[in-house]
């Protein structure tokens, strides 16, 4: 089976083939069948989908076109849309409302999407599996005993269940890219500063970034296109034109030089997965792609790196949730105690955590050792990043060391850190990177195949560029089309 | 750089997160095994290069200081854990003998 693309979509209902209400309730009743298997969302939207599609058709109907038109979209639940909860997968903000909705959601909804849901992630974005969720547990439609990845997992799942034609994710650092892999769909995050994050609940914010998830590059860089650019509600968007992706894939790589980092070789990955990325290089030349060795020297650190600026800066962000204007309160004799009551109940394991380990590193005596230091190790990754793109285009390799693994098989928060090594230094130095999928394989003990992406990463603002090189990887391999959704074939049934 | 002394129950309190005691020792584990594996910086040889707060060259953004439409008061009263007519009720911050 192979799904309907939001190209494919927008275009028949522009042509009024079919209509954007017919979309919602399709959709609807898809989410309905499936969504008890594979739980990606915390919220369906159903009502206000279909709402929208009304004044989508009439718009339609008056002659306008539109670029999203009747295009099913899920929606990570730290994202603000307006009369719908958001609670970043938090008790501390279980039935909280949003009174308004963020810039990239509007500006997609603008476009004709619809909005059939909220979908589930680790608590505040904090999370390689979605397993941090304290409000619902997702699964991965190609083998529903393992994690979908995370933090973004309700996203990719409902992409790649096809409960959603495309979804917005947020990366930290990987969020989006190392589920999609785990999902077989593709995942990018744009570079720093690219897409408004005015209306997404802050978790580290010299980092975050919305970014698409959709079945085919072309999806997402329609998405990107809609939603990208200078927006006057969030001051770290760059004011400067946002150069049209769509429009720029290509189907070969002629011309092309493909980074493969030094640091990053295959020889510790179990031999399965080494073939597929093996294979994967390969058929980057086979597409006209000159391979070139690049150096990464200080990637190693970036983890370290990563786990005191994001821990730092969450918080300071989640210093807000206080109990006293929005979200849970728990009362206590005294204001202080009231603090403290309520954000014992209010976040789970992983953010008090990380809020620890950030009020440990920005605190007094600390703050020169762990946290300017940080920042100068971020400083030396981006110049190797800056160094390594003055001999290639585009670096390429694995979106995350392994297959999806199963639920509970990371007990240990260093392990579950560990699965963004791939990921965390493109975040670091602020680069456009996504996850496209490049094959498949069968570990013991997996009831069928299971997907592995190819990490693609750009120069800051080459969007352009990086979509283009990931369409012709992604139309010269056709992996995205190889296989399909497997295990929900049997999902159904074992309801 | 030192490793493993995470004094948790202090780091807690500056937080404002009440925490067990067994939470105050499985966090004080795990976040010294964190700590450790982030001493790796200490071999990285970072000499006097600038600090990266974020990587897109931005200072200051300022916007013209006028009014503008902003969300109506019930609209963010609704919100609220507790309000009272137009404001949000909140315990008592200053003592009776203050």
């Amino acid at each position: 089976m192979s799904e309907e693309t939001a190209v494919e979509i927008a275009r028949s209902v522009n042509a009024r083939e079919t209509s954007a209400v017919e979309r919602a309730v399709a959709m609807a009743e898809r989410i309905a069948e499936r969504d008890g298997a594979v739980g990606a969302y915390l919220t369906q939207t159903a009502e206000l989908a279909r709402a929208h599609a009304e004044t989508i058709d009439a718009r339609i109907a008056a002659g306008e076109r539109l670029p999203l038109a009747g295009v099913p979209l899920a929606i990570k639940d730290n994202m603000c849309v307006t009369g719908t909860r958001t609670t970043c997968a938090s008790r501390i903000l279980e039935h909280w409302i949003s009174p308004y909705t963020g810039t990239a959601v509007q500006r997609l909804l603008a476009a004709g999407a619809l909005p059939l849901g909220k979908t589930n992630l680790d608590e505040f974005a904090m999370g390689s599996s979605c397993e941090n969720s304290a409000l619902g547990k997702t699964a991965n439609p190609w083998d529903l005993g393992r994690v979908p990845g995370g933090s973004s997992g309700g996203s990719v799942a409902a992409v790649a269940a096809g409960e959603a034609t495309v979804a917005l994710g947020s990366d930290t650092g990987g969020s989006i890219r190392e589920p999609a892999a785990f999902c077989g769909v593709v995942g990018f995050k744009p570079t720093y500063g690219r897409v408004s994050r005015y209306g997404l609940i802050a978790f580290a914010s010299s980092l975050d970034q919305i970014g698409p998830i959709s079945n085919t590059v072309e999806d997402s860089a329609l998405v990107y296109d809609t939603m990208a650019g200078y927006d006057p509600m969030d001051a770290t968007t760059v004011d400067r034109p946002v150069e049209p992706t769509a429009n720029g894939l290509r189907e070969d790589l002629r011309g092309v030089r493909i980074g493969i980092v030094k640091e990053f070789g295959l020889s510790a990955l179990e031999a399965d997965v080494r073939a597929v990325y093996e294979r994967a290089y390969a058929d980057l030349e086979k597409l006209g792609a000159e391979l070139v060795e690049v150096a990464l020297p200080t990637a190693d650190y970036g983890i370290a790196t990563y786990y005191l600026i994001a821990p730092a800066e969450c918080s300071s962000n989640l210093a807000r949730f206080d109990g006293m204007r929005y979200g849970l309160r728990v009362e206590a004799p005294d204001v202080g105690a009231t603090y403290e009551a309520t954000r014992a109940a209010g976040f789970g394991d992983e953010v008090k955590r990380r809020i620890l380990i950030g009020t440990y590193a920005l605190s007094s005596g600390y703050y020169d050792a762990y946290y300017v230091r940080a920042q100068k190790a971020r400083t030396l990754i981006a110049a190797d990043f800056a160094k390594a793109f003055a001999s290639c285009d585009a670096i390429a390799c694995p979106a995350a060391a392994t297959p999806a693994f199963q639920f509970a098989a990371k007990a240990d928060p260093v392990s579950m850190y560990l699965m963004d090594y791939y990921t965390i230094p493109m975040s670091l130095a602020g680069l456009p990177s996504l996850s496209v999928p490049c094959g498949y394989v069968t570990p013991p003990g997996a009831r069928g195949p299971l997907p592995l992406g190819l990490e693609l990463s750009g120069p800051l603002f080459a969007e352009r560029s990086l979509l283009g090189i990931a369409h012709a990887y992604e139309r010269g391999t056709r992996h995205a089309a190889a296989e399909r959704i497997p295990a929900l074939s049997g999902a159904g049934a074992a309801r | 750089m030192a490793s493993g002394d995470i004094d948790v129950a202090y780091v807690a309190k500056l937080a404002r997160i009440a925490l067990t005691p067994a939470e105050i020792e499985r966090f004080g584990a795990q976040l010294g095994a964190l700590l450790e594996h982030v001493d790796a910086l200490a071999q990285l040889p970072v000499g006097d290069v600038a600090a990266t707060a974020q990587v897109i060259a931005q200072s200051n953004v300022m916007r013209d200081d006028v009014a503008r439409p902003s969300l109506d008061r019930e609209t963010v009263l609704d919100g609220a854990p507790k309000r009272e007519g137009a404001y949000f009720r909140v315990p008592r911050i200053i003592g009776e003998e203050a």
